[in-house]
Order: C-alpha cells, then sequence, then structure tokens
C-alpha cells in the first residue's frame, strides 16, 4: 500500500490513501456526500451526479464526480461550495420530479432545501442508477439484468428475458440495494 | 503487389507512377458519396464507352477520385492537364466531351462554370475554389482512392519512409509540436503534447486510434478525406505510432460511412502488400497493425471514452475519464486517440515541414481547416480554408454569399453541440478560441447558414431534439436535462410556452454544463444558450406575443388572402389539399382557419401578379389559430 497523502476538504487536511476516491476520503473523514449509484463494493459509475465536488486550483474551478475520482496530495476540495450546491440542487430537482415518493430521494431533496419542481411529472420506479445491473456483472458474474434501450428509452430489463426464471429466483441480491425503494416492492408483487 | 523491402523501392515506385502520368491526358470524375448520388456511375460508364468507341482508351487515364468538394455542381470532372473542370456532368454530355475535349483538345462550353459574367475553365479559378487553401484535399481531385500506386505517385508515404530512416521517435513528436497540430476532431487539443502524453506513459503496451465517428448533421469532412484520401489518413496513423511506440491501431469508421469503410480497407490492404503496413515495414525493425471497427450508430461514440469502450466490444457509453487516455485507454492501456482530419496532417507536416504548416493561420490555430458549407448559401460544398478566415469571406466570397438575395441571419458551426453566431460576428477570424468566445465552437467542422427564413428558437429546438435521441442515458442530467429541453421548446414553438419557461431552460442549461457525464452532455445545451443569447427577442416573442417573427413555427402563423388583391382566379382553393379555401369566381377568396393546415401551398400558387395570400404571425390572427391547434 501506497504512503498517506494529504488534501485539503472544506478547508480541513484530511489524511487518505493515494487508492481512494475523493468520495472515499471524504467519508472516512466525516464529511457526508448524497450518492445514489454509488456502492463500496462496485465499480465507480459517475450516472446520478449527486457526488459532485469542486476541486480548485488558483483561480482554476472543476465539478468532478468525487465517486470516481482519486485521492491526491495538495487536492483542494469542496463539498459545499455554492457552485457544488446548485450543481447538486438542479440534480435533485430532476429526482424528485421522477419519483417523489422515494424516502431517500425526498430526505436528499429536503436536506439540500429543494422543495418543488419544474419538470413534468412522469411516473418512473428506476433512476438507472445501475446498482442492480453492475452488481450483477461485478460480483455475481451473472449478467441476468443489463441495459436496453438508449436515452431517455433506457431501461434495465432482464437480457434474455428468460434469464429470471433460471437465475434470478435464486438470489433477488440486488434488492436490497435499489435506492428508490421501489424495485424491492415491484419484486414482490411479481412473486405473488 | 510487390513488397517494399527499404525506402528505395518506394523511391523508385514513385518515379515510375509519375512517369506513367506524364503526356497523357487525365480525366477526374468525382466518385464521392454527393457526386455518385448525382449518378456519377453512369457518367464513368458512359465514359468508359465512349473512349472505347473513339478508340482513345489507351490515351487517357480515367480517375474515380474522392470528392472534389463542389458538390452542389456534381458529377465533377477535371480534364487534367489543363485542368479543365466540367460541372454537373450527366452521362449524355460524355460523347460531346470525348469527341471535343479528348479527341480535340476543344471547351465544352455549356458545361464549364459561369459566375457575374465570366466562364472559368480552369477548377482553381472558380471562385469557389480560388478563395480556398486546399491542403488536406490537395490531391483528393486527383488521385484514385483504391490505388496506392496514384498516392505514391504523389509522394505518399515518403514522409514514412523519411521518419523510419531519418528521425528518432521524440524528433516526430518534436516536429508536430512545433508545428502547433491540434485536434481537428472540436476540442483543439494540442496533438503532439497527447502524443508525448502518450509515448511517456509507463506500460510499453500502446494504442493510436483515427476516430471517424462523424456524425453532425449536415456534416461530412472526415468522411470524404476518408473516401479520398484514405491513405494519407493511413500514413499519419503510422507515422503517429512509430512517434508513439505503439504496435496496433484502429479505425472507428461509422456503419453509415460505406464508401469510406471499403476504402479504408482497401487501403490498408495494399499498404500491408506493399510492406508500407505490418511487420519490419520498408524493412525497418518497427512494425505495426491496423484493424477497423465499425460503428453501430451511435452518436455518443465519437466520444473518446465511449469509442474505446465500443472497440473494446462494449455499449459505446462514455464513462468517467480523470485518467487521461493517453495514460489509461483502450483495455487499459496508454491510447493516443485522434480525428481524421488530424491524422491527415501529419504526414503534410513531416514532408514540408513544421514551419511550412505554422505559415498559414493564426495565433493559435495553425494550418488550414476542412468544413462542410451548408445550408441556405448558393454554393454549397466542402471548403478548406486555413484558420483565421472570417466567417464573412466563407460565406460571401466562397460559398457567393445568400440563396436567392435572402438576407443572413445565422451561422451554425460545431455540429449540434455548438451555437449560432449571429450578423455582428460575422468578421470573426475562425479559429478554435475565436469560436469559443462566441459561445459556439470549431467542432469538427460543420457550417449550417441560415437566411432570415429560419426560425431560432425553432433551430434549437432541432438540434436538442437530436441530442435527445442520441443522449445514451447513462447520467441524469442528459437524459432528463435534454428531455425536459425538447418539451419546453416544444411548448414554446407550439404557442403554448409560459412566462418562467426562458429562465427553466437556463437552469437546465446550468445543470447540463455543471453535471452531466461527458462531453455530449456538457456542451448539450449550446444551442439553445447561444440562440438565447443572440436571438432572446424570438423566444420572446413565442412566449408572450405568441408570434413567431420568422413565419416557421406553424401554430404561430396563419395565411390569409387580401380580399382587395384578390381576383378570384381560383388558383389557390384548387391546390388548398384539405379544401379550406372558398370563394365565388372572380371574387375574393377566404381561408377557413380551422381547416387549414398551413402547407403554405396558396402562397406559391397564387399568381405573382396579384400577390393577394400573406403568411402572417401577429397577435390579431394568431390567437384563433392557437386555440384551434
Amino acid at each position: 500500500m501506497a504512503d498517506n497523502i494529504t488534501l485539503t476538504i472544506d478547508g480541513h487536511p484530511v489524511s487518505a490513501d493515494p487508492s481512494q476516491t475523493v468520495l472515499d476520503a471524504a467519508r472516512s473523514a466525516g464529511v457526508a456526500i448524497p450518492t445514489l449509484c454509488h456502492h463500496k463494493d462496485l465499480l465507480p459509475y459517475g450516472g446520478c451526479r449527486l457526488c459532485l465536488v469542486e476541486l480548485r486550483q488558483g483561480k482554476r474551478s472543476q465539478l468532478v464526480a468525487s465517486c470516481g475520482y482519486y485521492a491526491k496530495a495538495g487536492l483542494e476540495v469542496h463539498t459545499r461550495s455554492p457552485r457544488v450546491l446548485r450543481a447538486r440542487k438542479l440534480v435533485l430537482e430532476v429526482l424528485l420530479a421522477l419519483m417523489p415518493y422515494s424516502e431517500e430521494i425526498r430526505r436528499l431533496a429536503h436536506e439540500n432545501e429543494v422543495t418543488e419542481t419544474r419538470y413534468q411529472r412522469t411516473m418512473h420506479y428506476c433512476v438507472l442508477c445501475g446498482l442492480c445491473v453492475r452488481y450483477c456483472d461485478e460480483v455475481k458474474h451473472t449478467n441476468c439484468i443489463g441495459f436496453v434501450g438508449r436515452g431517455v428509452e433506457r431501461n434495465v430489463a432482464w437480457v434474455p428475458p428468460d434469464r429470471y426464471d433460471q437465475t434470478c429466483r435464486t438470489c433477488f441480491e440486488c434488492m436490497s440495494l435499489c435506492p428508490t425503494g421501489v424495485f424491492p416492492s415491484n419484486f414482490g408483487l411479481a412473486e405473488v | 503487389m510487390e513488397r517494399f523491402s527499404s525506402p528505395r523501392d518506394l523511391d523508385q515506385a514513385r518515379q515510375s507512377a509519375a512517369q506513367s502520368r506524364q503526356g497523357r491526358l487525365t480525366l477526374s470524375l468525382c466518385s464521392g458519396t454527393g457526386c455518385l448520388a448525382n449518378r456519377s456511375r453512369p457518367v464513368y460508364e458512359a465514359l468508359i464507352a465512349e473512349l472505347d468507341k473513339a478508340g482513345a482508351a489507351d490515351k487517357v487515364i480515367v480517375k474515380r477520385t474522392g470528392c472534389h468538394g463542389f458538390c452542389e455542381r456534381g458529377p465533377i470532372l477535371v480534364v487534367y492537364p489543363q485542368e479543365i473542370c466540367y460541372l454537373s456532368v450527366q452521362p449524355d454530355d460524355v460523347a460531346e466531351i470525348v469527341a471535343k475535349t479528348v479527341l480535340k483538345g476543344e471547351l465544352v462550353d455549356r458545361l464549364l462554370w459561369k459566375q457575374a459574367g465570366k466562364t472559368f475553365t480552369r477548377q482553381s479559378d472558380i471562385p469557389f475554389y480560388s478563395h480556398q487553401t486546399r491542403q488536406v484535399l490537395a490531391h483528393n481531385s486527383l488521385m484514385d482512392p483504391a490505388d496506392i500506386d496514384d498516392y505514391i505517385g504523389y509522394d505518399g508515404y515518403a514522409a514514412l519512409a523519411d521518419v523510419l530512416a531519418n528521425r528518432t521517435p521524440q524528433q516526430v513528436i518534436d516536429e508536430i509540436k512545433r508545428a502547433d497540430l491540434r485536434g481537428r476532431g472540436g476540442g483543439g487539443f494540442p496533438a503532439g503534447v497527447k502524443w508525448e502524453t502518450t509515448r511517456n506513459a509507463a506500460d510499453p503496451v500502446k494504442y493510436v486510434i483515427v476516430n471517424g465517428d462523424e456524425g453532425d448533421p449536415g456534416a461530412y469532412m472526415d468522411r470524404s478525406v476518408l473516401e479520398g484520401a484514405p491513405h494519407s489518413v493511413l500514413e499519419g496513423l503510422i507515422i503517429g505510432a512509430y512517434a508513439i511506440g505503439a504496435t496496433a491501431g484502429f479505425f472507428y469508421i461509422r456503419q453509415e460511412y460505406p464508401l469510406a469503410l471499403t476504402n479504408t480497407l482497401k487501403a490498408i490492404e495494399q499498404a500491408e502488400a506493399r510492406g508500407l503496413l505490418g511487420d519490419n515495414i520498408l524493412g525497418s525493425p518497427f512494425s505495426f497493425h491496423v484493424k477497423v471497427h465499425q460503428g453501430a450508430g451511435a452518436f455518443v461514440s465519437g466520444e473518446s471514452s465511449a469509442l474505446v469502450s465500443a472497440i473494446e466490444g462494449r455499449v459505446g457509453e462514455p464513462r468517467l475519464k480523470y485518467i487521461r487516455q493517453s495514460v489509461s485507454g483502450l483495455f487499459g492501456k496508454p491510447t493516443c486517440l485522434n480525428n481524421v482530419e488530424t491524422w491527415a496532417n501529419v504526414p503534410l507536416i513531416i514532408r514540408n515541414g513544421a514551419d511550412w504548416f505554422r505559415a498559414t493561420g493564426t495565433e493559435g490555430s495553425k494550418g488550414t481547416k476542412i468544413f462542410s458549407l451548408v445550408g441556405q448559401v448558393e454554393h454549397t460544398g466542402l471548403v478548406e480554408v486555413p484558420m483565421g478566415t472570417t466567417l464573412r469571406q466563407i460565406i460571401y466570397d466562397i460559398g457567393g454569399g445568400i440563396k436567392s438575395g435572402r438576407k443572413f441571419k445565422a451561422v451554425q458551426t460545431g455540429g449540434p453541440s455548438g451555437g449560432c453566431i449571429p450578423e455582428a460576428h460575422l468578421d470573426t477570424p475562425v479559429d478554435f478560441d475565436a469560436l469559443t468566445q462566441l459561445g459556439s465552437m470549431m467542432g469538427s467542422g460543420g457550417m449550417i447558414v441560415m437566411d432570415e427564413s429560419s426560425c431560432m428558437v425553432d433551430v434549437a429546438r432541432y438540434f436538442v431534439e437530436f441530442l435527445k435521441e442520441e443522449s445514451c442515458g447513462k447520467c441524469l442530467p442528459c437524459r432528463e436535462g435534454i428531455r425536459e429541453m425538447v418539451t419546453i421548446l416544444n411548448r414554446i414553438t407550439q404557442g403554448q410556452g409560459r412566462p418562467g419557461d426562458i429562465a427553466f431552460l437556463e437552469d437546465i442549461a446550468v445543470l447540463l454544463s455543471e453535471a452531466a457525464l461527458c462531453g455530449l452532455g456538457t456542451s448539450a445545451a449550446n444551442p439553445v444558450i447561444s440562440t438565447l443569447r443572440y436571438f432572446r427577442d424570438e423566444y420572446e416573442a413565442h412566449i408572450h406575443a405568441k408570434t413567431c417573427p420568422a413565419g416557421v413555427c406553424k401554430a404561430l402563423i396563419a395565411y390569409t388572402i387580401d380580399a382587395e388583391r384578390c381576383q378570384g382566379c381560383g388558383a389557390c382553393a384548387k391546390q388548398c389539399p384539405t379544401k379550406a379555401i372558398t370563394g365565388e369566381k372572380k371574387a375574393a377568396h377566404r381561408i377557413d382557419q380551422k381547416k387549414c393546415v398551413k402547407c403554405g401551398v396558396c402562397l406559391d400558387a397564387c399568381p405573382k401578379k396579384y400577390r393577394a395570400v400573406a403568411k402572417v404571425s401577429s397577435v390579431s390572427v394568431v390567437p384563433e389559430a392557437v386555440q384551434t391547434a
């Protein structure tokens, strides 16, 4: 293991292993960064964009997904700067329209003072965070489910459809990962 | 095909290719995609048959070449060495061309270009060409892309031979860096720096890639280079591989470009047979292999991390890339990815030197750039100009100005993620930095000219709609932000715009540019941002006054008949597809707005001498129309 390096997060020096992401480093130092598509056992994905943080270097400033950016010595990270909060609120405004019933999303929206959304409310059961798909691939190596379709047509589906009967009935491990709370209940309904 | 085992072999081949050209008439017929669509193939067949009949087949060389650029007037036939340029040549014209020009050396006047009372014989004298500086496209109208010897005859692979025999990889990189060659794919990143980072990366296995996934609506620069000069791209790639230390390379070519694909595959096959590609190139210790990967129809695959995923055999979706491709790219190895046009510039720089390349262009952008000039200009086609040429020069001097005398409104550069530039900035020199400052970008070189009959809200809607179709959907801001933008723009153009819509669009633009995962997402709002910046009044007119100033948005316009001008000839009523026009003969007619589908046929049908039908978009007419919509 490489030697620890020091970066600053919100003005405080934080010690981290260079193999850690900025998100991990922040969380181990007790700094909260919201995420939906992150999971400690899965590779960084960068889909939900909630974990955006600001990196400053002199006059330069850049927003990056902290779940995929690795800690470097001397990095100046801001997790609650105006630029970060503005982007985070805009992302939460979308999420609030997509799934107003999700407790997790309501909680995050509340924490970040997002109370209303201007987006069209369209019923969605999935934020396409990909946790279930990636778990099935990276941890279980079974690839029963995958993404199908592109853009707004994107969806999670069994590929091919009969994979459900073959493998999923005895697994269901991905269900507990769903950040929306909808996937498990859907499954429950399907089982009845 | 004979294999070259030393630079000397190549030299001899060049001399004999050049010799075989001498003293013979060359008929060079454009067979790029544009001219093929204009029936260039039957012209070729007629030409062969006619030459045979005249017994002149062995006196002339007939070449099917890549794109000549003046696509609007295709098929183009150029007779060398005199460079006589015949335009819009049809099979019926061939007999006359052979009888007069080939056999007697006379001109066929009616096929020559005429402009402002003058007739132009030589291709390079035609204003469309004379204002250009064709470097990358220099030999496009001379070479048969399917014949490696033709390319060799025009100094092809001389740069490669020079590099392998006389220069170290570092010297090659230094030359490219000194030339200040910037990536032609859009970003404008210095190619030499990218090469050097890849070379210096620790991993000994490295890759080079040609990004030929050009997908912008209306753009076909890379397509034409791959179709017409695949060997120059390949030569550039081999030189790059030598400099970087790569042993394998990939062409990523979109499936929608069948001719580019065919010609590239042929080029690779011939280069391998000639010993210019493969093991021990030209007898040197350097070996390099190339494969072609076909795209599967995703615009987003032009994004470097998505392209790499696609070559790896996975879904072409962008990845988090906080580690540069030049350090960890394809299969986790250091990878140098450049655009088609960038690679095609490499042999030119090596052959002529960095100073020659630097002599053209502006302070920050050197060399030339190819643009596809399309839209409402008189002369459309593929143009190559020095960096720093103004938009006005491109549109007016080369393009001949706006079609049918209408007024210029905006030029859209940089593809769907670019922006619209208004008249006030027409004198801006075109380079990477100046276009970015104007809120647009160079992109890969698309240039769509719009006149006063274009509605800028509708234009923004078109491009955002395109991006909605092409967004991969992986990250939330791009997938949902673009979807919402399309909804808002649709309702604005349908007369249902709401007071807060502009502010909401601006917020979504921030969401996209700040939070999206890849370049497609972060630039997706550019069409909206740039039109809001320069044409905000049009948005306001749509939302508040419910009018479309350009008269494009159907929900906001109406066709009316001026009762005083109408003579009751019935021409409009006869052609109206919905029978919305009624009236007695010789009495003023009337349009029933409830039945009218706003096709505009009545406007065209009304005789010029009456001009009784008018298209209007004003508060007094439209509310009724909006309500019925």
